[in-house]
Parts: C-alpha cells; sequence; structure tokens
C-alpha cells in the first residue's frame, strides 16, 4: 500500500522543505543558491557558529532548529543520508564568524564520516573546527557505539547558548561533550514510517506488538512485547534510562518526551505524567520538561524518552532564551 | 585506434553505468539488512561520477579516479557515499600523475583507495563491508603481476564476487546494519555487492 503523502518530485524534497523553513522564519533564515543549506541571516558578529545537520526525514531535527540560541547553519542530507561534506563544508562557510565552528551531530556512521572529510577540508580553507557526536540509545552497549536520537536536542540547546554567551571553540565543545556524555534515551515503536522517495516502510511490527529500543530508521530493537498500557511502558524505560547511568536519589535531570511522527500529543502528556511520577519515586528531581515532535521518521508511530543529568552550568545554559525558525516572540 | 587511456575513461564511465542500473537490485539488499538507500545514494553518486569522468579532455588513470571520486563523495551522501568517494580518491592520489592504465598501476590504485578506506571507516575485512569485496580484488590484482590489464581485471572481479558472497556468512559490526547482529546473517553486503558490480563491468569493457 502506498503511503499518502503530500510532496511533489523527491528529487527535489529537500529543497522543498529547507524552502518552507525559510518561509516560516519571518527573514530570519536564508537558503543557499546552489546546496541544502539553511543559514541565519543575522549571526551575532564574533561567536563561535554552530553547524548541525543529519539526514533528511526527521523534522524538526535539524531543519527546525535553526535561530538565537541554536544553530547558526544546517546542512541539509537527503532523505535518511547523512550530508555530503559538500554541503557541511558550505555550512561552514556561511556561518563562520571567524572565532571557529563547532559541528554537532548524530553517531551514525555516514554522519562521523561525512563531518570528518568536510572537518578536513574546511582546515585546508583556514577554518578551525570542532566535532561533538550525540550518541546516547542505551538499547545499545556503549562499545557498540550508541547511536543519536533526540538528545541531540538538548547538546544544541546548551551549547547555542554557550556560543551566545560568548564561549570560545574550545569551551562550546568541551561543553557539547558534557551534554552528550550525560543524554540517555530509549524509545519504543508502534507502527513504521515510510520512505518518502521509495514508499516502502522502515519496518514491520505486528498489530498488537511494540519495539522497545528501536531506532528511528527502524534498527532492532532489544524486545518485542504485547502492546502494554501507557503506565507500565512508561516505568520499564525510566528505570532503564535510571538503571543505565545509574541514577541516584537527589540527581537532577531534564526531560524530553518526543514524538516519534505520528504519535498524539494526548499520549505525550499522559506518558509525561507517568515518567515524572516514576522519577519523583526514585528520588530524581525534574527540573525541565520538552513535549512533542523534535526527532520523527515521517509517520512512524511511537515515542522516545530522553533524560539529561545536569549540573548547576548544563541547568543554567538550558534555562536561557533561545528561539527556532518560526516561533518568534520575545 | 583507441588509446588505452580513452578504453579506461569508457570503462570506468561503463562500470558506473553498470551500477546506476542495479539501483532497484541493490535498494532490495540494503532494505534486507540497511535502512534501504544504498541503491538511492549510489546510483546518484555514480550518476556524478561517470559525469566528471566524461568531462575529461586528457584521460589519464589519475584524472579519471580524482575526478570520478570527488564527484561521487560531493553528491552521494550517507556512510557509502564517503566510503567510495573516499576509494576513488586515495586511489587518484596514490598514482604519480601522467601513468599509464596498467595491471602494476590498478593494483597500485585499488591498494591505496583500500587502506584509505579502512583508516576513514575503521573497519576490517570480515566486518560485512565493501572491504571485503575490494580487499580480494585489490589481492588479485597485486597478483597477476604484469598480466594484460583485461585479465587482471577479470581475476579482480571474480575475487570481488565470491568476496561479496561470502558476506552472507558475516555478522555486521559497521554501520545500522550492525543493530541486526545475527539476523544480518544471509543478506550479503550492499557495499560489497556495488564494488562487485563496478568490477565486473570495469573487467568486461577492458577485456
Amino acid at each position: 500500500m502506498v503511503v499518502k503523502k503530500a510532496i511533489n518530485d523527491p528529487d527535489n524534497l529537500v529543497r522543498e522543505i529547507a524552502e518552507g523553513v525559510v518561509c516560516a522564519s519571518h527573514g530570519r533564515v536564508r537558503i543557499l543558491d546552489d546546496v541544502n543549506v539553511l543559514v541565519r541571516t543575522a549571526i551575532e558578529p564574533d561567536k563561535v557558529a554552530i553547524v548541525v545537520g543529519g539526514g533528511s526525514g526527521h523534522e524538526p531535527m535539524y531543519q527546525g532548529l535553526i535561530g538565537p540560541g541554536f544553530a547558526d547553519a544546517v546542512a541539509c542530507g537527503n532523505m535518511f543520508a547523512a550530508p555530503t561534506p559538500e554541503v557541511i563544508l558550505a555550512a561552514t562557510h556561511a556561518a563562520n564568524q571567524g572565532r571557529g565552528v563547532l559541528y554537532l551531530q548524530a553517531n551514525y556512521a555516514g554522519d562521523n564520516m561525512n563531518y570528518e572529510i568536510a572537518a578536513e577540508l574546511a582546515a585546508d580553507d583556514g577554518v578551525e573546527t570542532r566535532t561533538v557526536r550525540t550518541g546516547e540509545d542505551v538499547s545499545m552497549p556503549v562499545e557498540m557505539g550508541r547511536r543519536g536520537l533526540a538528545g541531540s536536542f538538548f547538546t544544541l540547546k546548551i551549547s547555542g547558548a554557550a556560543c551566545a554567551e560568548g564561549a570560545d571553540l574550545e569551551a562550546a565543545a568541551a561543553i557539547a561533550q558534557t551534554v552528550a556524555d550525560n543524554l540517555r534515551s530509549l524509545s519504543v515503536a508502534f507502527s513504521p514510517g515510510s520512505h518518502p522517495e521509495t514508499g516502502e516502510k522502515t519496518f514491520s511490527i505486528a498489530d498488537d506488538e511494540v519495539e522497545v529500543g528501536m531506532g528511528v530508521h527502524g534498527e532492532k530493537g532489544v524486545a518485542t512485547l504485547k502492546m502494554a498500557r501507557a503506565d507500565p511502558l512508561t516505568d520499564l524505560m525510566i528505570d532503564k534510562l535510571a538503571g543505565d547511568y545509574p541514577l541516584e536519589g537527589g540527581d537532577r535531570v531534564a526531560l524530553l518526551v518526543n514524538d516519534l511522527g505520528a504519535t498524539t500529543l494526548m499520549e505525550l502528556y499522559v506518558v509525561t505524567r507517568r515518567a515524572h511520577q516514576r522519577l519523583a519515586e526514585l528520588g530524581v528531581t525534574v527540573v525541565d520538561t520538552w513535549i512533542g515532535p523534535y526527532c520523527t521518521t515521517q509517520e512512524m508511530a511511537g515515542f522516545s524518552l530522553t533524560l539529561l543529568k545536569v549540573d548547576v552550568r548544563m541547568e543554567q545554559l538550558l534555562g536561557r532564551p533561545a528561539s527556532n525558525e518560526s516561533f518568534l516572540r520575545p | 585506434m583507441e588509446s588505452v587511456e580513452a578504453k579506461f575513461k569508457a570503462a570506468m564511465i561503463a562500470a558506473a553505468g553498470a551500477v546506476v542500473q542495479a539501483k532497484d537490485l541493490l535498494t532490495r539488499a540494503d532494505q534486507a539488512i540497511g535502512d534501504g538507500d544504498h541503491g538511492i545514494g549510489m546510483a546518484r553518486g555514480f550518476r556524478a561520477f561517470s559525469e566528471a569522468i566524461e568531462k575529461i579532455d586528457e584521460p589519464d588513470v589519475v584524472a579519471c579516479f580524482t575526478a570520478g571520486g570527488r564527484a561521487l563523495m560531493m553528491t552521494s551522501g550517507g556512510a557509502s557515499g564517503a566510503i567510495f568517494g573516499t576509494f576513488f580518491t586515495a586511489a587518484g592520489k596514490g598514482l604519480p600523475a601522467g601513468i599509464r592504465p596498467s595491471t602494476p598501476a590498478l593494483a597500485a590504485g585499488f591498494a591505496a583507495g583500500l587502506q584509505a578506506v579502512k583508516d576513514r571507516g575503521k573497519a576490517k575485512a570480515g566486518d560485512k563491508t565493501m572491504i571485503d569485496a575490494a580487499e580480494p580484488a585489490t589481492a588479485a590484482l597485486v597478483a597477476a603481476g604484469d598480466l594484460p590489464l583485461g585479465e587482471a581485471l577479470a581475476a579482480a572481479a571474480a575475487a570481488a564476487r565470491a568476496g561479496a558472497e561470502a558476506t552472507r556468512g558475516m555478522v555486521a559490526t559497521t554501520g545500522k546494519a550492525k543493530a541486526l547482529g545475527a539476523r544480518s546473517l544471509g543478506h550479503p553486503d550492499p557495499g560489497a555487492l556495488t564494488f562487485t558490480i563496478y568490477c565486473e563491468r570495469l573487467a568486461s569493457v577492458m577485456a
């Protein structure tokens, strides 16, 4: 069965997504002529610039996360595929204010290699870069190289605030790495998304089952369970996340409840409520809560929970003002 | 009579065309163990690869590898774009300018490309990647010594095919397929298939 989608020629899809972001940006974001790069129209002079970007199809990550306190440029990859070095390099030059460029990427082999090549090319051009990878999916062992999920949002939010305050490249990279080290995420998938170019489902799952730990591209999870009510599912996920650190009574965390694409805000509220209850039972304080679509895979249903164990510095930076391309209120 | 340089240029373009034609086969192979976009990315990259080579007026081995590899790296995207782009650009960089197409030249180019891929991707033989096709193909070229290029490439293509088939028995440890663990058994690695298809057409045109 072909999934109905409001798209045009798939060859133009990445460009058309970026053009839509520009239209929604109140003049604060522009698009480069020859490559699919979004860049802020008024980057503060002398700031360390932040370049993000990965495969497209996971909106609002990253196309929607550009603005003051967030990214300065977004290198847009093709559908579910890392951006090429050419795109990353163009974003680098467009964003660079002379104090260096911080690359924030999710930990996938394709992203790692393409950012590595881009960093070499940027160095040839005299631009200093640092790269911080976010990989926080607890369904994989650390030594396997955990993949990145919605946690990249926190890496960007906090290092974005640090750069807005004038941090130099070393300091910005250091705080980004601290965030990445203190992130844990876990997802639960109910039904698949599809690839916009091929129409193919990204995975298959029985009608009465859920897969815990599935990746955003349909990568295998840790367990297939019978569909459960929200509370036991949430408890299972919070316990796995808390156990991975392990969290102790008195710890403080930020919580992100992320819709994988087709799960209702209604459900996210129910899950958020239980996540708060369970964390309170563990003696953990939730200092900040974010709910909604942050990293999606088309019409994939399910949600992910991300915890960030914060210290005083991270908590401060998390609270700093920031706005994305379309939300324009002081 | 057509120069060996012109023939090599035509073979590189034909080999890229063979990968583009295999887009659906490669997509199906990647759906089995990856995220299903390998064919799309490789078709895009190898189309740019052949367009860049077509523009070269004075074809030589180094120009073909370097221009093709750079175009592929800049357009393909994903892990496969970085890997195949690295293979071809490093193959070009590893050879002296103006070197004529010959078995020792191709052997040296492939060896340089293979080493760069290992450095870039941190993978090795047996990890169920394109290295499992590229390493035996390179070894076959080296072992061919001074044999005519057509014969040497035929041996390399056969070695690549055997290597790609052998990836069916391997468990992926890198890329998105690593999350499948033992579920990746029985399926060939899509990157190894791409490398094999490229070698087979290169060999048939140079025969």
